[in-house]
């Protein structure tokens, strides 16, 4: 092993464990919402997708590439627009309407 | 000089991502965390197509115009699809990333070293089985496929079997990447043999196990996304992927803990198996009520604890549910409401439908909480939950659902339950509760019966 892919593994390694404090924290309340954003976060396949696709070395790569950045994308738009629709519902009680 | 620039863009997004879920920590800085989520997802994208090897973008733009066209009406869904969307971006994920794990392979496999092919069979491995397991989620979620568990003898055997050879495949590939006979055949096969052990593994899995395997799928898309920046030695697909996977699996333990059940038991266990054995319990006798006199209990009571479950979010019953808590809250009846972290298809479904409804999101209680006001509550009104309020649980070791924490609602001075018929729920167990003195069955659809109820309290104003 490398000593690159070693601080690979290190920050996966680290990375895991912020993730693992930052998210138990999360109220239950925004359980839903949190796994959307994830969602929409782990796109980040895109930055992998869009160097397949746009190298360009292989018709192979080009086309996989290609498709895959549409859905990575279509995760990116759909993912951070709905949870932006959730997080927006929650709402306090409002002054009493009569 | 220009790839030094690039990695400290990835930095920037990873922080943006990171600042992202911490601040999703309280409703009040929620919006905050969604924006700073777009901003490190533009300069994720912008750094990459900074690079010098990025040369045709006309392809590049034509994928991201038609996934923006896809992705917009997949965002405005009606709020009751939450689950079954959920699913399906999980799908597109995996997708993309055993895509790009497949041209990744094509074209390096000449000269991929033995620990970059361990981390793209494990991305292979986890993207593919994600891809077909999250579809027929989504499809069972939509119930274009049948919801309750599909079970066959020697099933976790043949289960067993499909991961053991995919495992075995990858193995192979490991050691001998370059080999015509993995280029040509194994890996290919591996990744048919991924798909296949999708769909088998969520075949047994019913409608009220998918909080957890929807949990445990967005904890795959994201460890494969993770793989998939070892592979392309990327730092940010790492770190993302990680947050991504440790999210997944944190919500997957908390669903497991919500039903004292272990991830084996969910996954192998086949819940569905015991609905034979609890046809035959005798017929036991209830008292049962209309909305009259519902409403007249309720108006005189001085605390309503609501119990909304999965019929709720079938019945679309939660804006009925919200014109009921704004009557009898302006009546002066306290009424809140309970929430068992495995309610509906997914972690904190019915807090989304709640909220979509413009129920006040202090209104509702965690179930420890719950737990600790029932007693003194005088009206629990159970809407399409059953299970998570059975108390068989607490005391029948025989009961499948035992040790499974419940919400005490039939410790509260008076229990109503809205319900079709006296069917028992996804377990198959009869639930106690029904047949108790203090119990009354309202028998209808959820949405129809609260309309009545409302209809009741409004006439005598």
């Amino acid at each position: 092993m490398n000593p690159e892919m070693l601080s690979n593994l290190f920050v996966f390694v680290l990375a895991a464990f912020v993730g693992l404090e930052v998210i138990q924290r999360v109220s239950p309340l925004l359980h839903t919402p949190l796994m959307s954003l994830t969602n929409a976060i782990s796109a980040i396949s895109v930055v992998g997708s869009l160097v397949i696709a746009g190298e360009g070395k292989t018709l192979l790569s080009t086309v996989l590439g290609t498709i895959a950045v549409g859905a990575a994308i279509i995760n990116i738009v759909s993912g951070y627009m709905i949870t932006y629709r959730m997080v927006i519902m929650f709402k306090k009680r409002e002054p009493k309407k009569s | 000089m220009s790839e030094s620039i690039i990695q400290i863009i990835y930095l920037i997004a990873a922080v943006c991502f990171i600042l992202s879920l911490k601040w999703l920590n309280t409703i009040k800085s929620s919006r905050r965390g969604v924006i700073v989520g777009v901003v490190g997802m533009l300069f994720a994208v912008t750094g990459t197509l900074l690079q010098p090897s990025i040369e045709y973008f006309t392809w590049l733009a034509i994928a991201i115009v038609l996934g923006s066209i896809i992705g917009v009406p997949l965002a405005l869904i009606p709020m009751t699809k939450v689950p079954q969307r959920t699913a399906l971006s999980h799908a597109f994920g995996a997708m993309a990333v055993t895509m790009v794990g497949t041209a990744e392979y094509y074209l390096n496999y000449a000269h991929i070293n033995t620990f970059v092919m361990s981390t793209l069979s494990i991305e292979v491995l986890l993207g593919s089985l994600t891809f077909t397991a999250s579809l027929m989620a989504a499809g069972k979620l939509q119930e274009l496929l049948p919801s309750r568990p599909i079970t066959y003898k020697g099933q976790n055997f043949v289960n067993f079997g499909v991961l053991g050879a995919a495992l075995v495949l990858c193995v192979l590939l490991i050691m001998n990447p370059a080999a015509s006979l993995s280029v040509h055949i194994l890996f290919p096969l591996l990744i048919v043999l991924c798909m296949i052990f999708g769909v088998s593994f969520i075949m047994p899995i019913g409608g009220a196990d998918m909080p957890t395997v929807i949990s445990l799928l967005n904890s795959y898309a994201g460890l494969s996304a993770s793989m998939m920046g070892f592979v392309l030695n990327n730092k940010l697909l790492i770190i993302a992927g990680a947050l991504d996977g440790a999210s997944g699996l944190i919500l997957s333990i908390i669903m497991c803990k919500a039903m004292n059940r272990s991830f084996v038991n969910v996954l192998f266990g086949a819940f569905g198996q015991v609905q034979a054995s609890a046809a035959a319990t005798e017929q036991r006798s209830y008292r049962s009520a209309g909305a009259e006199e519902a409403a007249e209990l309720m108006r005189t009571a001085s605390s309503v604890m609501i119990v909304p479950g999965y019929g709720m979010a079938v019945a679309q019953a939660q804006h009925k549910v919200r014109e009921l808590f704004d009557i009898l809250t302006r009546q002066g009846v306290d009424v809140k409401f309970a929430i068992h972290p495995v309610a509906g298809r997914m972690p904190g479904h019915m807090n989304v439908l709640l909220a979509e409804a413009d129920i006040p999101y202090d209104k509702l209680i965690e179930m420890e909480d719950a737990n600790d006001e029932l007693p003194q509550v005088d009206i629990s009104l159970i809407i399409g939950a059953n299970d998570v309020t059975n108390p068989v649980a607490r005391h029948d070791k025989t009961s499948p659902i035992y040790g499974m924490p419940i919400l005490d609602v039939d410790k509260s001075h008076m229990v109503m339950v809205i319900k079709r018929s006296m069917n028992p729920g996804f377990a198959g167990i009869d639930n106690d509760l029904y047949y108790m003195d203090k119990t009354l069955m309202l028998f209808g659809d959820a949405k129809a019966f609260v309309s009545d109820l409302i209809k009741e309290l409004t006439r005598e104003d």
